[in-house]
């Protein structure tokens, strides 16, 4: 195995206490709000995709020690090198030392809110029919993937209930790697958390939206 | 996220202003690059901080209180009731609105990122895309309600909704009572950012300026 997240982090333990903020505080610092807008700004290149994007962060080997814009900025700078826009030496000397590669498009200042309001919707045409329907009992997958997934750890194997059927979505774990959009029908799936953790009080129920392939039948075998 | 002591650094400069050099570098470098345009970030900036942000999802969850065609439809269909106040796009692009009820309690993370539905509540804060929030939400649900000042009889089941995929839940709270009468724009004054996350109640209606009834 030699995809490693570091960002699955349902269920997981040792983070200490939440650290609430009042309603309003959206940068702590002038270059979190810079990077959050070079993030955007760059995405308009076309190189890469929200998959890749959130491969690129959930890879980095001190994902768990950085800030949340720290994690952005070095998600960037490695997009944009592996995706040939930009060379390392470049990202370490600040300036521009090679000619620029074409890109798909650039964002200019009066696109912005345009761009913003369209946004980029993931659901496609289906190639087939929905495998469940709502109230379908279903297993999720357990074993481990060596690739980018959307499948928390924590409901890993887990039989829970199909609740809404969502039509047919991206599927990240092949668009993250290059491997196209390949839509697949999209879930709810709803679970006792009793079903997830044993000493959960009862009372309690958690959901995920999960793509078909990582569903089976509960009553057959593992997806 | 934890300890900030791991960074190997130079001792004549806080982490802050590696960041900020750091930063300024990407951006000098995209520039000369042709890739940005130096006033987008500006006009990108100034839209989550000024246009969007949970104002946004108060008037949506407003309407819903004070019409409840415009409820059923939030219901069926809310990406389309949403865009109809005119908040629609990045990240709220399949919209889905979850009601409060007296018998559930909705609450949603992002376990695997940071996934938050920006057009009605802007830009998440830090904790919700934080590693305690994330971790806990999921685990201990009544726990984390408590730390936020949610309380919760035993008699009332606890939702989480995990943001895996690009479905963005908006929590609808219950209109508070003692509010008959009251404008919408008053109404969207009550409604808190925590309470469209679902960690949260919306304001108490005597608290907030001109919401006690007249003598």
């Amino acid at each position: 195995m030699n995809y490693v997240s570091h960002a699955d982090l349902g269920g997981t333990t040792g983070h200490g206490p939440i650290e609430h903020e009042p309603e309003g505080v959206v940068f702590h610092h002038d270059w979190e709000a810079k990077a959050l807008a070079l993030t955007l700004a760059a995405g308009a290149s076309g190189a890469w995709n929200i998959d890749m994007s959130r491969r690129s962060r959930e890879t980095l080997p001190d994902y768990a020690r950085l800030t949340y814009y720290e994690i952005w900025t070095a998600g960037l700078e490695r997009l944009l090198v592996e995706r040939g826009l930009v060379t390392a030496e470049e990202v370490a000397a600040g300036r521009a030392l090679v000619e620029p590669v074409e890109v798909a498009g650039v964002l200019t200042a009066d696109r912005v809110a345009a761009t913003l309001a369209r946004g980029g919707p993931v659901e496609r045409a289906p190639s087939g029919p929905a495998r469940f329907a709502a109230g379908d009992r279903v297993r999720t997958r357990s074993g481990p993937v060596d690739h980018h997934t959307r499948l928390p750890g924590y409901v890993a194997g887990r039989v829970g209930t199909v609740e809404r059927v969502h039509g047919a979505h991206v599927f990240p774990d092949t668009n993250a790697h290059d491997g196209g959009e390949q839509p697949e029908w999209l879930y709810t799936v709803v679970f006792d958390a009793a079903d997830l953790w044993a000493d959960a009080p009862p009372g309690q129920r958690v959901s995920v939206d999960a793509w078909e392939p990582y569903l089976a039948p509960a009553a057959g075998g593992e997806p | 996220m934890g300890d900030r002591q791991a960074h190997d650094h130079d001792d004549e400069h806080s982490e802050l202003g590696e960041m900020d050099v750091r930063v300024r570098a990407l951006e000098t470098l995209l520039t000369e690059k042709g890739y940005i345009d130096p006033a987008a970030l500006d006009e990108l900036i100034d839209a989550y901080q000024t246009r969007i942000g949970p104002r946004n999802g108060a008037r949506v969850v407003a309407r819903a209180w004070v019409d409840p065609d415009f409820a059923r439809w939030l219901r069926s269909d809310a990406n389309a009731a949403i865009a109809s106040l005119g908040y629609t796009g990045r990240q709220g692009e399949h919209m889905v609105a979850v009601e409060q009820t007296d018998r559930t309690h909705n609450m949603v993370v992002c376990t695997l990122c940071s996934c938050y539905p920006w057009p009605v509540l802007g830009l998440p804060p830090t904790w919700y895309k934080s590693a305690p929030y994330r971790s806990r939400a999921v685990r201990d649900p009544r726990g984390v309600l408590a730390e936020f000042g949610v309380a919760l009889p035993a008699d009332i089941e606890v939702r989480v909704w995990d943001s895996t995929a690009e479905i963005r839940y908006l929590v609808i709270p219950q209109r508070p009572a003692g509010t008959d009468g009251w404008s919408e724009e008053r109404l969207a004054e009550l409604v808190t950012r925590d309470s469209m996350i679902g960690v949260g109640h919306p304001l108490d209606p005597v608290a907030v300026p001109g919401g006690v009834p007249s003598p």
